[in-house]
């Protein structure tokens, strides 16, 4: 994985200078809030509900297990012992006070962490694929790309005030494991029939009050033009994207009313201006960064071979483990989504243990993925049943990856100041409600937002849940048939809303419809797809 | 109208007001004109030569529009003063130089000391503008 | 009646406005009337408190009861974690806030 030298690594020093002057001209009463808090947002600082948050960037989701053992010792030192792992491969903490956060941010530092642009008006974290560097189906990396976005994306001078937050996702695969094309910008690098590698430009996807699913704007950049490609999109944004109205704010909006075409047309334009310019990093710092993801050294001649006599190993093995590009390897899962858990949240003793069996079993590299779970991406299979017991003896070995138990649940209005509604406790009780039936359902990616903002991915969901706020009190709509896939689709509303209790009981009756009426080999998706919205409204309110 | 606080020139400022875009187009004999967000630098594209000062206007120091339109008249080769008024604060100075302002007249004056700790704050970039400061990438590489 | 509740600047920690001073205890909310907008501009640039609003509560036997949930789980803690709330030991807490 990437390793700052020391141009990045002063970067990060100097941020956190930067961030300790601001807060002291805070307390001092220097500078109003209204003044602080963009600066305190572009260090990923929020306020909420309880206290101060601090979401801290993953860059791409990967991390090492010495990153992976600070992140576990700020939740003990400066939180309340625990951080919540987010749908966009960032982590939060949410007991945060001020007076800590440059001191946090230096101990993140110590270890080429940081906050940067995790809020604010600003390119966020670029996101990509959990099983990077492990999945067969990969043209490249992908990762390599997304930290020259990184790069070229922190302290940006000209799109630090942008019309708003803007994200992006980068993937190297047809299989969209990065919900690629529902971001301002998702790329995927691709090759052509020249076996050139290039960048497809997807502009104008999202979620939130108006979800769109990205059109694609330009199938083939040259690899070598794709950082200006870049700035060209980001500086039609940031010259003609609405300010007017913070709804109407996103790039998706500008897409959508000035059209694909002359989107696109504009885009390219500024384009041919910008190669003018010169503003490329050289393939030179591409192969630099590439050579830090070359694949680890693996072992060859290992056996496929596993010991399933274990039944609780053989279901986590069946459920959680992919299959490797590296014989007798594979990608293990590690559900943060134990029955009627809080999802995504784990303690600092298991972060840290996450870590540890990190460094001894995966080459010392961890993911995080966009539905709240973690990667051990290069696990040899003869060590995977011993990873697997410990794993299950701390609360982190739960069999369900992608059932109905995997739940994406934003925080909610237990902990979000946005939220209508709360979040966690609808994916609790549904966990428990189906837990038994969870493994006769199979694949059905649920997803929860607290309210229209969508952090939860609602949209997205086979199954999504939006909590709103009916007159006061917390109240749930349904959706079905969302999909984030290479067929990505967005939910439709099934019909009026539900309380707490009776939005769990409508999932059952949903899940059990689909049962009812599954035809070979079909998952949740395929049958409501087959059979369409009618038959299951029918069911559900029947 | 506020001072010029901070100015990275050596000649002498401009002593004409700036105009506005639209009023500019009728003038033959103004130097300076003033660009509101809603405006497009490009306008000003064919009149780089007769342009002493360019004003960006930052109403309010979130709409960031100002700093496309800076880069944009600097990458155009334009060599006059572009100076940054209105909600000019001490945290975006830095960025601001970057993408070309050379003069800096805030609504309210910053502090010199903070605004010099602003300036000098990171020795090195990520990305390339026309400030001519190198970046991170070029240096790795040469 | 009308209370007042904001964030402690140095520790996000969400705070009440007792009369003299801000409390990490919504029982002890008083009712500002119309000093509302007085008090949240002296107290704010005072830097006592920090994002401050106000909000409807009402009296009743169990207290003060702020009239929105967020404001009731702000006042109590996340109703997720018990241990983390202002009553850790109160098995009844939770109902309070819905």
């Amino acid at each position: 994985m990437y390793k700052y030298d020391t141009y990045d690594q002063a970067m990060v020093d100097a941020r956190v200078e930067e961030f300790r002057d601001q807060v002291r001209r805070r307390l001092e009463g220097h500078i109003t809030e209204d003044q602080f808090k963009p600066l305190r947002l572009m260090n990923g600082l929020y306020l909420q509900l309880h206290a101060y948050m601090l979401r801290v960037a993953i860059p791409y989701g990967t991390l090492s297990s010495a990153q992976m053992r600070m992140l576990g010792d700020i939740a003990d030192k400066y939180d309340r012992g625990y951080g919540h792992f987010t749908t966009r491969q960032n982590i939060q903490y949410n007991w945060i006070k001020l007076e800590d956060a440059p001191d946090i941010l230096a101990d993140l530092a110590s270890v080429e962490m940081h906050a940067i642009q995790t809020s604010g008006n600003c390119i966020r974290n670029t996101t990509s694929d959990q099983y990077a560097g492990a999945a067969a189906d990969e043209v490249v990396d992908p990762r390599p790309y997304a930290e020259l976005i990184r790069q070229w994306s922190t302290f940006h001078p000209e799109f630090s005030f942008l019309p708003r937050k803007f994200k992006m996702a980068v993937i190297a695969s047809d299989i969209d494991r990065a919900a690629m094309k529902l971001h301002d910008i998702g790329i995927q690098i691709v090759r052509n029939a020249a076996g050139e590698i290039g960048a497809a430009f997807y502009v104008g996807g999202g979620m939130g009050r108006t979800p769109m699913i990205a059109p694609c704007i330009n199938p083939f950049v040259p690899i070598d033009q794709f950082i200006t490609y870049s700035e060209a999109c980001l500086r039609v944004y940031n010259r003609h994207g609405r300010r007017d109205n913070k709804y109407k704010a996103r790039i998706k909006i500008l897409v959508h009313e000035l059209g694909k075409d002359e989107y696109t047309r504009q885009v390219e334009e500024e384009f041919a201006h910008l190669l003018t310019q010169n503003i490329e990093p050289p393939l030179a710092e591409l192969e630099r960064i590439k050579a830090m993801f070359a694949d680890p050294p693996f072992e060859t001649g290992l056996s496929d071979e596993l010991d399933r006599s274990d039944p609780d190993f053989a279901l986590w093995l069946d459920n959680n483990c992919l299959a490797h590009k590296q014989p007798g390897y594979i990608a293990a899962t590690i559900s943060l989504k134990p029955v009627g858990g809080i999802p995504g949240d784990a303690t600092g003793e298991q972060i840290r243990l996450m870590g540890d069996l990190a460094k001894q079993y995966s080459f010392d590299e961890l993911r995080v993925t966009h539905a709240q779970n973690i990667v051990l991406p290069h696990v040899k299979k003869a060590d995977l049943y011993a990873l697997w017991q410990v794993l299950d003896a701390n609360g982190l070995g739960t069999a369900n990856l992608d059932l109905v138990g995997d739940i994406i649940a934003c925080p909610g209005l237990d902990y979000c100041s946005l939220a209508n509604a709360r979040s966690i406790p609808v994916a609790q009780k549904i966990s428990q409600r189906l837990a038994g039936q969870a493994q006769q359902i199979g694949e059905l990616k649920l997803k929860i937002s607290g309210c229209i903002n969508a952090c939860g991915h609602h949209h997205a969901g086979h199954i999504g849940i939006l909590g709103v706020d009916k007159k006061g009190v917390e109240n749930y709509q349904l959706l079905l048939g969302g999909c984030e896939g290479a067929d990505t689709s967005l939910g439709q509303i099934t019909g009026p809303g539900f309380d707490e209790d009776g939005i769990v009981d409508a999932v059952e009756k949903a899940t059990s419809f689909y049962l009812s009426q599954r035809q070979d080999g079909e998952r949740f998706l395929d049958t409501y797809r087959r059979i369409g919205m009618p038959a299951f409204k029918e069911a559900i309110y029947g | 109208m506020a001072e010029v606080q901070f100015r990275f020139r050596s000649d002498e400022p401009v002593a004409d007001p700036a105009v506005t875009v639209d009023s500019f187009g009728e003038q033959s004999n103004a130097s300076a004109v003033r660009l509101e967000p809603g405006d497009d630098a490009r306008d000003l594209l064919p009149h780089l030569d007769r342009l002493q000062l360019i004003e960006v206007n930052f109403p309010v120091f979130g709409d960031g529009r100002g700093y496309s339109a800076a880069r944009i008249l600097r990458e155009a080769g334009y060599d006059g003063e572009l100076r940054a008024v209105g909600e000019v604060l001490v945290d975006q100075i830095a960025f601001m130089r970057r993408c070309g302002f050379d003069a800096f007249a805030p609504e309210v004056p910053l502090d010199p000391a903070d605004a010099e700790a602003a300036f000098a704050r990171y020795d090195h970039v990520y990305q390339p503008t026309t400030d001519g400061r190198a970046p991170i990438w070029n240096l790795r590489h040469g | 009646m009308k209370i007042l509740t904001g964030n402690d600047l140095k520790t996000g920690a969400v705070t009440w406005w007792d009369g003299v001073q801000w409390s990490l205890h919504v029982e002890d909310a008083v009712d500002v009337g119309e000093h509302a907008d007085t008090i949240l501009a002296r107290e704010q640039a005072a830097r006592r408190v920090n994002a401050a609003y106000a909000i409807d509560a009402i009296k009743d036997e169990a207290g003060v009861r702020p009239a929105h949930i967020k404001d009731r789980i702000r006042a109590l803690g996340p109703t997720v974690r018990p241990d983390l709330t202002l009553k850790p030991a109160d098995p009844a807490a939770g109902d309070w806030v819905i």
